[in-house]
This record gives structure tokens, C-alpha cells and sequence, in this order.
């Protein structure tokens, strides 16, 4: 995979992984130009398209698009299933996939690490995913020390 | 409040987004980050020290806003301090913004080199995994250059967590994606190759990935994984649902490992038999599973299922060996045809295409036709309908071209703008390589002109010309069917370039009758003319000069035309000349005469379709996928050799598109044996030079042509480096200034620039330099100044190969040097009667010169007197000089268009012509190589000296075969001539001394006299 797009119905950018190595703006133009094409895509029609010399796959959660961009020969139904096996990890980790518009952007990133490193799926099983966060989760809260809600709002 | 789940404190981090997403306006927004971002860097910048916490916290906002699309120039050292936190959250932070603006600061990526070092070493696998994640999320070179050593020790390492295999493999797999040369080979790949037997699945799915790239480039070192992949498979697809517990996915078995391991069996051959009939075995297995019930009624269920298929379905078509499976993966993929799910159609497309190229399952896939078109016309997706166009080009054969070349056509009319032009590209190629009736062609290519005549490119027109001239049998149906086609009221400018050049040609054919007599088809042509482009209307005006010589009672008409106003004053210089000249032409010349300038075409060297070659440069070899195609451009990958040029390269700069018929532009064919140098003719200087260091850069060859008659210009240009020359010569001293330009932001290093001869021609010539800074930096510009001096005459030239590390990387080019002994040549005075003195006394028997060899090729008068008429040969300019030109365009014309190695040809033809209008005699021997009325008109006012000027020059212009050099070899031309004032030779100061072809020398030691090489047509 070269990379993976996250972006709201309204073209808004949510989360953006890259596989290979673009500068700035490429990156900024390759978003622009994806999110345009998807974005005017009917609901009934198939979700590859060939873009470029890559593939993308692409499909729609609530207000959300997961984007993905492949090679040639790349598998696009097993892509669509990373897709959504990456929507199942959100799910568990946020109760709702809605809510990675607003907060815990970074977590989504933690969570999409174990799942795919390089472009490359890392581990399929759900539970030892879960289990990496959960464990960095625990690894947080022995970390934590209470803070009054003062504090947290005040002038930080 | 929004809700924070739990384990995350970072209430201000939540507070600030929620605020960006409450902001109203864009402006607002921006308000709000430049408070933030003030705030921090106040923060950042305090006296006081923040705790790692507030570190964490601010780091992260950067983030958030850096992901908003905004930039961030600071906050990389804090990250990086967080990086050697023991607390695991503030290490993820700062890992999370290393990864995501990475900073070529050098002295930063120590710093996050030495924490990445540490973690490493941490032996805490929560730690260890974060390094590794930000090595494989930034995978620069300079983390390879630190870390490709350590990694593979970690993965195949026994006491390795489970998890930390699997980031180490995936991390080495992008480090070796990104830097292969930096991740040696070694005793671990074997080790690697053996987790495939891991029992930790997750280890086994990283490790495949791994192994499948590395495979791919070293496919000797990884070849014992395909039986090790082999039983993994069939582990995998003959358990049962349950087995593999979360590694089942929606009750399919590890789907995204089988997929893994499928692909990886695709990097090798068919196993030997008893691998592979296990493999088979797997293979046949998936099959049938596709024919099982669903377990799940979910989407994901049969995704996840049939991606495995698919797979499958790649690799027997790979192994391309199973006839069995390949029609039951055909046949499965015909039920996909049909499936209510889209994607499945638009993948059973795709997957049905390469099936179509494999012998076993062509019939196979034929049998699918109705369904294919059906989806043709009535798929709602774009991207479907465009499979299967690809589809039916694909299985494609003589049996249903005509069905499939009508169904394209049909579906053309309403087709997406986007797809247009590969449809008309595809439908033009399938109607001619399976047409057994041609005027089912003519008929297909003027119904394309006129479905979709803005998207059919000049190949296509080309192409259908070249074929009517080329059989016989079509030409007359040809021509009455454009005669038709251009009685609609409107007409696609294409049609009127077609319609125009085959009534031109063939318009005799339908003369006889009356409802298409000669006056009508001219009067419908014209009626075109004001609406055309200027390229249309200067081809129209060759119609009507055939018109004129076709049929004589419509020459008066015509020449009424070509006389108006519109036509001698037109603005355009191509179109007025082409009006002077024909009107005169048809006002002098004879019957005869123009019954020979005006001939029909002559048949068009068979080739290969210039229009294949377009649909190749337009969709990448992949698509085209007639299985000697693809085998072929395999071979061509092999050999590194360019594909042959197609005609369209020039055909899009040269103004004059009767001429591009021709393909003028096209590379002449390469000579097949050494060049005869026995003659030592001047033609030699440009035979390719036999030593270089790299091979020359391509496209360099026409670059070096252009500079035979230029002095300054780019000599080579590439992504990297841009060579720029400015020359200067006298007498026979020259000084080249040569220009490298960088131009990339990256510096050059160890720039050398190397002046290579030959060994003949160090003897000849003197080139002397100096070296240049070994360091160019990222767009700068360097000069280097040679000295050159011509000792002696030489025909090769120097090579100028350059050498130098751009990013890590070597980089090696060659190009010719373009000095040539024509920079040395000299006018000199002479009154006629020295002239011929000199001419006389070169008598004696070391003097002479002369060659007898046989053509290598057939000189056939026919052809050669039409491909005259691409010159225009009727000169008939007011003065000898413009005859002259006409003349040495004629010859260039012939040099480059006659099909075999005319160089050494036409030279010879042009010395001999020199030399019988120097004498004015044997005129019945030119006669015999060039149409009466050309010889007889030269004859009339000959200025022998101007001839002999041009013969040095000749060779120059039969180098130069691009349109473009032979335009401005003209213009030096004319300007070499017109200084000529009677009784002017042309000396090489003493430098040349045996030449060619009658040219003139002042006397020195050793002076000769050459005669013309005697050409002994095997005709």
C-alpha cells in the first residue's frame, strides 16, 4: 500500500499515512486530487478506481471515507478488508468511528501502526492489536497523576 | 464537554480541538491556531521547565495543527526529548510527530537516531516496537544507513517477542524498499525464510510480506520458501473455520495471509511436480470453496473469500500452465460477470483480460462475448464500462472482430469523453489487424472519423491511408466511399484530410461517373477549404495539383483558385508557397512532366502500426495484452533497447502533413555491417564512434545532429543535469564552452567531466582542458573551456562522459561531443580560370580517388522518382540558389524517406549530378535516377562552383534527418551559397586534402583529387 486517506463527506482531511516517501506538496496535491475523485463518486458504483498507475480503494463509514492507494498488483477485495478491519479496531477503541473526526486523532494513528506497518498488514487478529493498545493504555493511566480539571482548562 | 474516553488526560488538547471545531470561519480558525501556536512557543520558550507531561500535551496540539494542513517550524527538539522519557505516552507522542515531519536536520536525526538506538537496545518490547515504527514510518536512508545491520539480528533472533518479529520484518521490508544496497543479503535470510513455519500467525503474515519483496529481487537466495508457502497454503485452506480462531475472518481462514502467500508463489515458476501437486491441490480447493454456499450473508464473508480467489485465480494465471484450472477460473469468473455486487463484476473484468492472453483459456473466455457487451451498454460505472472495452480488446480475435469492432462503435457514440480516444485508438487497431475485407476497414476508420472525429489522432488517419495506397483492391471503394462521406453538410476536419489525399490520389477511379465527376469532386473539396485548419487546406492544395495532373479539363479551375488573392497572399508562408509553386507548376510543366512529379504514391514500407505503438506510450505495456505483444515488450525490457521510434514522434512538429505520411521523421534503419570506409567519404564523420565509457544517452544522437551546422544550444538534458554548449572556431582552431547545470536541489559530487577520443582521432585532433570542481551544488551552473585543434582530418567525434554522485547514487553519462571537421571549413578565393588549373593539374595517380561498390539495396527509379515529389521538386523559384535548395530538399527528402540505408546513396547520386551538370553532359544517365523534368530544368543556368559547395555539404544534411536540422541546415545553406560570388571554391585549409566527391583543394603535399564512387545499381 503507498498510502491511506481518512477525510469527512466534506473533503475535510482526517488522517493521512504514507507509505513512500513525497514531499509536502505532493502529498497536499495527491489528497486535493483523490479527495475530489472520490468524493464525486455515486454511492452504487465500485469501489476501485485506477488512478494514476495506482489503484485505490476506497469506502464510505457514516460521514467518513477511508481512502487506500495500491499498486498494480495489489489484491483490492482483501484491501477493502483492511479497510474495514481498521474501522472494527476504531470501533473497539472509540465506541464510535464518528468520533475520530474530533478527539484521540492520535490514537488512531497508534492503533492503524499495529495494524499496518510499512504498508504492510502486521497482525490480523483483533485481539492482539487490541491488546497492544490496551497495554500502552495501562502503561498510561500507572503513569498518570490526577490533575484538577482546573489545571487541565486554565491556561493551558 | 465533549466525552474523553479513558487513559487519555490530555483535557487542553481536547479543549483546543473542540474550539477549532466550533470556529465558524476559516479565518476564525486561523485566529484561534495563531493564539495556540503563540502560546506554545511562549511555553517552549519560558524560563520555566516543562514537565513531560506539558511537553507531551503541546507537542501534540503541533501535531493536530500540522494535520489541519497548516505548518510547523518548530517543537522538533521537544519532540525529541520526549523521546527519552521513560513514560510510555510521552515516548508515543514524540515518536508519533518524529514519524509524521520527519526534519532533515542532520543534527536532529542523530539525536532521534541515538533514542531510536537506545529503545532498541531497551530489550522492552513495548519500547522496542515504538523504534521500530518510526523506522519503518520514516524509512529514510539515513535510518537505513544506521539501522539496516541491527534490524535483521532483532527479527531472527530466538528470545524475540512475537511482536517485535513482526514490526522488525515489516521495518526491513521499507528500509529495503527504500535503500536496497544498504540491506545486504546474509546468513540470515534463511533464518527468515523458516518463519513461514512460525506458529504465531501474525509473525508468519509480517514475515511473507518480507520475504515476497526480498524474493522478487533475489529469487536464488528465497527459493526454498515456495514448498515451505506451499504447505502454510494448504494448512490454511483445508482447516476448518474454527482453527485458526482470530486469525479467521468472518469465517474465511486467514485470508490476508493466503493472499500473502499466493503472491509469494508468484515471484517463482511452477514448483516440481510434488510441490506442485500440493499446490494444486490448494489451488483446486479454493476453487470449489467459490462454489460452496456463503457461511456468512456478509459483505466482508465473500470479500474476504473471493479475494483469496482471486489470488488464486492470479497465480494459475501466472503459472499459466493448468489448462484444467485455468477454464474453471474462466468459468468462474464468468458467473462473476453477472454478480449483483459491482466490484466483483469490475474484477472478474479485469481478471478475465490476462486470462484472454493465455492460449488454454482464449476459447474459454471467447464464450463470454454477449455478457461483456452487455455490461458494455449497460453498466452505470465509468471505471466497469472501460474494463470491459479493455476486455473485448482483449479476446479479440478474426472470428468476432467484426462483432466487437461494431459493439466498440456503437458504444462510442455515447461514450465517456474520458475513454474516447483509447476506445478509437483500439477500435482503429482491431479493424486493421483482423480485417480480411478492407472495405470493412475504410468503412470502420470513416465511421470513427465521423462518431468521434475530434478523438481520432493523426496515427489513425495515417494508418488508413497508408493502407488504401498500399492494396490495390480497396483504392477504388475508398475513394467513392470519402466522396460520400464528404457530401454531409458537416464533416469532421479529419474526414476532409482523408477524403482530400484519396480523391487526390484515387479520385480517377470514380471520374467516370457523373454524379462524381472531376469538377464535382473538386467543388465539394473546396467547399471544405475555408473551414479547415491550415495544415488541412496546404494538404488540399496537393489535391488540387493532382487534380490538375489527374484531370486535365479541371486545371483552369484549379488554377483560378491557386491564382485568387486568398491563396498567392495568404499569410501563411506554407500556404503561399505551396499556391506560387503549384500554380506554377501547372503553368509550365508539360504533361509528361507532370505526369511524372505528380505520380501516384508508391506502397508505404511495411511497419509496425504507429497507432499500437501510440496505444502502448497511452496505457503502458500491461494493457496491451495480445500475448506476443506482451512477450515482446519483455524482450525489449531485457535487451534495455528502446522500442523502434514511432512515426508520430515527428509527425506532430513538421508543418507539412503530406510529407508525415511518410514518417520522414522515422530513425533510419541501423547499418548491419561496418560502414564501408574504404571510399573514406565525409559520411564517415557521422558513423557512430566505436569507443565510449557509457553508452551514449539516448536522444543525444539528434542532439549532436543538430549541432552540425549550430554552434550553441542544449547538447543533453535529463532530470539531473543539463549540458549547454557555445562554440566558436577559425581556421582550424576552435573553443567550446561547456555548461553543466544542476538541476536539482542536491548537490553533485564528485563531478568529473572526461574528454574521450579515440585513438585515430587523438592523432587528428587536439583537446585540451582543464577539470572542473568536483562539487556542483543544487541548482548551480559550471564551466568548462576546451581548446580544440584540427591537426588533420578525423571522423569520429570526441565522446564527453560525465560522472558524479547525486543522493547516493552514481550516476554515468555519455554523450557525443559535437565537433565535426565542417566547423574547419573555409571559403576561399579563386577566379574560375585557377580554378580549373588546379582542377587539371590533380592528375596524377595518388590523386585520384575512386570507389566502385555495389548498392546494398535495389535503387528502383519509381520509387524514387515519387518520393521526389515530397520535396516539391518543382522548383521554380525566380533565381538558381532557391533551385538549389529545392534541389538538396529533394535529396534530403529521398535520403530519409527511401526505406533502406540511403545515406551512402544518395550522396553518391548527388556527387554524380554534380558532376554531370558540371560537365553537362550524360544527361541520359541522371535520367535514369531522377524524373526528366527535374534534370532538364536544373541544366538551364548551372553555376558549377555553387554545386561543388554543396557537395562538401551534403553529407551534413543527409546527417541531419530530423525535420527541424534539415531546416536549419537549409537556411546555413543559403547563406554559405549566396556569399559564393562566381568562381569561389571551397578549401579546408590545408586540412582536408583527399575528399569527395569533386571537391576542389589548394594544392599541398599530398594533395588528390578524388573522383565520384561509382554506383553499380544491383538493379
Amino acid at each position: 500500500m503507498q498510502f491511506m486517506l481518512l477525510f469527512s463527506r466534506r473533503g475535510k482531511l482526517r488522517l493521512q499515512k504514507w507509505y513512500v516517501p513525497l514531499s509536502d506538496k505532493e502529498k497536499k496535491k495527491i489528497t486535493r486530487e483523490l479527495v475530489q475523485t472520490v468524493l464525486a463518486r455515486k454511492p452504487k458504483m465500485c469501489s476501485f478506481l485506477e488512478w494514476r498507475d495506482l489503484k485505490i480503494v476506497y469506502r464510505r463509514y457514516a460521514s467518513l471515507y477511508f481512502c487506500c492507494a495500491i499498486e498494480d498488483q495489489d489484491n483490492e477485495l482483501i484491501t477493502l478488508e483492511i479497510i474495514h478491519r481498521y474501522v472494527e479496531l476504531l470501533d473497539k477503541c472509540f465506541g464510535s468511528v464518528c468520533e475520530l473526526d474530533i478527539f484521540n486523532f492520535e490514537k488512531a494513528y497508534f492503533i492503524l501502526d499495529e495494524f499496518l506497518l510499512g504498508g504492510e498488514v502486521q497482525e490480523t487478529s483483533k485481539k492482539n492489536v487490541l491488546k497492544a493498545i490496551e497495554q500502552a493504555d495501562l502503561l498510561q493511566e500507572e503513569a498518570e497523576t490526577p490533575r484538577s480539571v482546573l489545571e487541565e482548562i486554565g491556561l493551558t | 464537554m465533549p466525552a474523553v474516553s479513558k487513559g487519555d488526560g490530555m483535557r487542553g488538547l481536547a479543549v483546543f480541538i473542540s474550539d477549532i471545531r466550533n470556529c465558524k470561519s476559516k479565518e476564525a480558525e486561523i485566529k484561534r491556531i495563531n493564539k495556540e501556536l503563540a502560546n506554545i512557543r511562549s511555553k517552549f520558550k519560558g524560563d520555566k521547565a516543562l514537565d513531560g507531561y506539558s511537553k507531551k500535551k503541546y507537542v501534540c496540539k503541533l501535531l493536530f495543527i500540522f494535520l489541519l494542513g497548516h505548518d510547523i517550524d518548530f517543537g522538533h527538539m521537544e519532540a525529541v526529548n520526549l523521546l527519552s522519557s521513560n513514560r510510555y505516552t510521552e515516548k508515543q507522542i514524540g515518536y508519533l510527530f518524529i514519524s509524521v515531519l520527519v526534519n532533515s536536520n542532520s543534527e536532529l536525526i542523530r539525536l532521534i537516531n541515538n533514542a531510536i538506538k537506545n529503545d532498541l537496545a531497551s530489550r522492552n518490547p513495548t519500547f522496542m516496537g515504538l523504534a521500530l515504527h518510526c523506522i519503518a514510518n520514516v524509512g529514510s536512508r539515513e535510518m537505513a544507513e544506521a539501522f539496516a545491520g541491527e534490524i535483521p539480528k532483532i527479527l531472527v533472533a530466538g528470545d524475540t517477542m512475537d511482536s517485535v518479529k513482526q514490526s522488525a520484518a515489516l521495518c526491513l521490508l521499507r528500509l529495503y524498499r527504500a535503500s536496497p544496497d544498504l540491506v545486504p543479503m546474509g546468513d540470515w535470510t534463511s533464518r527468515v525464510v523458516h518463519l513461514l513455519n512460525d506458529q504465531h500467525l501474525g509473525v508468519v503474515t509480517a514475515a511473507t510480506s518480507l520475504i515476497t519483496t526480498l524474493a522478487q529481487k533475489n529469487p536464488e537466495e528465497f527459493k526454498t520458501s515456495v514448498s515451505l508457502a506451499v504447505s502454510r497454503l494448504s494448512r490454511i485452506v483445508t482447516s476448518a473455520s474454527t482453527d485458526l480462531q482470530d486469525y479467521t475472518y468472518y469465517f474465511v481462514p486467514a485470508p490476508w495471509l493466503s493472499v500473502k502467500l499466493l503472491r509469494l508463489l508468484q515471484c517463482y515458476p511452477p514448483p516440481d511436480p510434488a510441490v506442485r501437486g500440493r499446490l494444486t491441490e490448494c489451488l483446486e480447493t479454493i476453487l470449489n470453496k467459490a462454489q460452496e454456499p456463503p457461511k456468512s450473508k456478509k459483505v466482508q464473508h465473500s470479500n474476504a473469500k473471493n479475494a483469496v480467489l482471486f489470488e488464486a485465480i492470479s497465480l494459475i494465471i501466472h503459472h499459466d500452465s493448468e489448462p484444467n484450472l485455468l477454464v474453471r477460473a474462466c468459468n468462474q469468473l464468468g458467473q462473476f460477470l453477472q454478480h449483483r455486487e459491482t466490484n466483483l463484476r469490475y474484477l472478474a473484468l479485469e481478471s478475465m483480460c490476462t486470462l484472454a492472453s493465455s492460449e488454454f483459456s482464449h476459447e474459454a473466455v471467447k464464450t463470454h462475448i454477449d455478457t461483456v457487451i452487455n455490461a458494455l451498454k449497460t453498466e452505470r460505472d465509468v471505471s466497469v464500462r472501460q474494463r470491459a472495452v479493455d476486455l473485448l480488446y482483449a479476446m479479440c480475435d478474426r472470428s468476432n472482430a467484426q462483432q466487437i469492432v461494431a459493439e466498440m462503435l456503437s458504444y462510442l457514440e455515447t461514450a465517456d469523453y474520458s475513454i474516447r480516444e483509447e476506445i478509437v485508438l483500439k477500435v482503429a487497431i482491431l479493424a486493421e489487424k483482423y480485417a480480411v475485407d478492407y472495405t470493412w476497414y475504410v468503412d470502420t476508420i470513416l465511421n470513427l472519423i465521423r462518431i468521434a472525429g475530434d478523438y481520432v489522432s493523426e496515427e489513425v488517419w495515417y494508418r488508413v491511408i497508408q493502407i488504401v495506397i498500399n492494396r490495390d483492391d480497396v483504392q477504388g471503394y475508398a475513394a467513392k466511399t470519402v466522396f460520400e462521406a464528404l457530401q454531409a453538410p458537416a464533416c469532421h476536419e479529419n474526414l476532409v484530410k482523408v477524403g482530400g489525399y484519396i480523391l487526390g490520389e484515387f479520385g480517377n477511379l470514380i471520374a467516370g461517373d457523373p454524379r462524381s465527376s472531376p469538377l464535382i469532386q473538386f467543388d465539394l473539396l473546396h467547399s471544405k477549404f475555408h473551414l479547415c485548419s491550415v495544415p488541412t487546406r496546404a494538404l488540399l492544395l496537393s489535391t488540387y495539383i493532382k487534380f490538375v495532373n489527374l484531370f486535365p479539363e479541371v486545371k483552369t479551375t484549379i488554377q483560378d483558385v491557386l491564382r485568387s488573392d486568398s491563396q498567392l497572399k495568404n499569410a501563411d508562408v506554407e500556404l503561399q508557397q505551396r499556391a506560387v509553386e503549384y500554380l506554377r507548376l501547372s503553368s509550365v510543366a508539360s504533361t509528361d512532366i507532370l505526369a511524372t512529379v505528380l505520380e501516384e504514391m508508391p506502397p508505404f514500407p511495411e511497419r509496425e502500426s504507429s497507432i499500437l505503438a501510440k496505444l502502448k506510450k497511452k496505457k503502458g505495456p500491461s494493457t496491451v495484452t495480445d500475448l506476443e505483444e506482451a512477450k515482446r515488450e519483455r524482450s525489449v525490457d531485457v535487451n534495455g533497447a528502446p522500442e523502434p521510434a514511432p512515426a508520430s514522434a515527428s509527425a506532430a512538429s513538421t508543418p507539412s502533413p503530406s510529407a508525415d505520411l511518410l514518417g520522414l521523421g522515422a530513425a533510419p534503419p541501423a547499418p548491419t555491417g561496418p560502414p564501408p570506409s574504404a571510399g573514406g567519404l565525409l559520411v564517415d564523420v557521422f558513423s557512430d564512434s566505436a569507443s565510449a565509457v557509457a553508452p551514449l544517452a539516448p536522444g543525444s544522437e539528434d542532439n549532436f545532429a543538430r549541432f552540425v551546422c549550430k554552434n550553441n544550444g542544449v547538447l543533453f538534458e535529463n532530470q539531473l543535469l543539463q549540458i549547454g554548449l557555445k562554440s566558436e572556431f577559425r581556421q582550424n582552431l576552435g573553443r567550446m564552452f561547456i555548461f553543466y547545470g544542476n538541476k536539482t536541489s542536491t548537490q553533485f559530487l564528485n563531478f568529473t567531466p572526461t574528454l574521450i577520443c579515440a585513438d585515430d582521432l587523438q592523432a587528428n585532433l587536439n583537446l585540451q582542458t582543464k577539470p572542473v570542481d568536483p562539487t556542483v551544488d543544487g541548482g548551480a551552473q559550471v564551466q568548462q573551456v576546451v581548446n580544440i585543434e584540427c591537426v588533420s582530418d578525423f571522423t569520429e567525434a570526441p565522446v564527453l562522459n560525465i560522472q558524479f554522485r547525486y543522493g547516493g547514487t552514481f550516476q554515468n553519462v555519455s554523450v557525443k561531443l559535437p565537433i565535426t571537421l565542417n566547423k574547419f571549413f573555409q571559403p576561399t578565393e579563386m577566379a574560375s580560370q585557377d580554378f580549373f588549373q588546379r582542377w587539371k593539374q590533380l592528375s596524377n595517380p595518388q590523386q585520384e580517388v575512386q570507389s566502385i561498390f555495389k548498392a546494398k539495396h535495389p535503387m528502383d527509379t519509381e520509387i524514387t522518382k515519387a518520393k521526389l515529389l515530397l520535396g516539391r521538386s518543382s522548383d521554380l523559384g525566380q533565381h538558381s540558389l532557391k533551385k538549389l535548395i529545392l534541389t538538396l530538399q529533394t535529396l534530403w527528402a529521398l535520403a530519409s524517406s527511401t526505406p533502406k540505408p540511403p545515406r551512402l546513396d544518395a550522396c553518391c547520386v548527388w556527387s554524380r549530378i554534380c558532376k554531370l551538370r558540371c560537365t553537362g553532359s550524360r544527361c541520359a544517365q541522371a535520367r535514369t535516377l531522377f524524373p526528366r523534368g527535374y534534370v532538364t530544368y536544373c541544366r538551364s543556368s548551372f553555376n558549377p562552383m555553387q554545386a561543388v559547395g554543396l557537395c562538401v555539404l551534403f553529407p551534413c544534411v543527409s546527417a541531419t534527418l530530423g525535420d527541424h536540422t534539415a531546416h536549419s541546415t537549409m537556411e546555413h545553406l543559403s547563406t554559405c551559397t549566396s556569399s559564393l560570388g562566381p568562381g569561389r571554391g571551397w578549401d579546408t585549409k590545408g586540412l582536408l586534402t583527399g575528399t569527395t566527391a569533386g571537391l576542389p583543394v589548394q594544392g599541398g603535399p599530398g594533395s588528390m583529387k578524388s573522383r565520384q564512387p561509382v554506383v553499380q545499381s544491383t538493379n
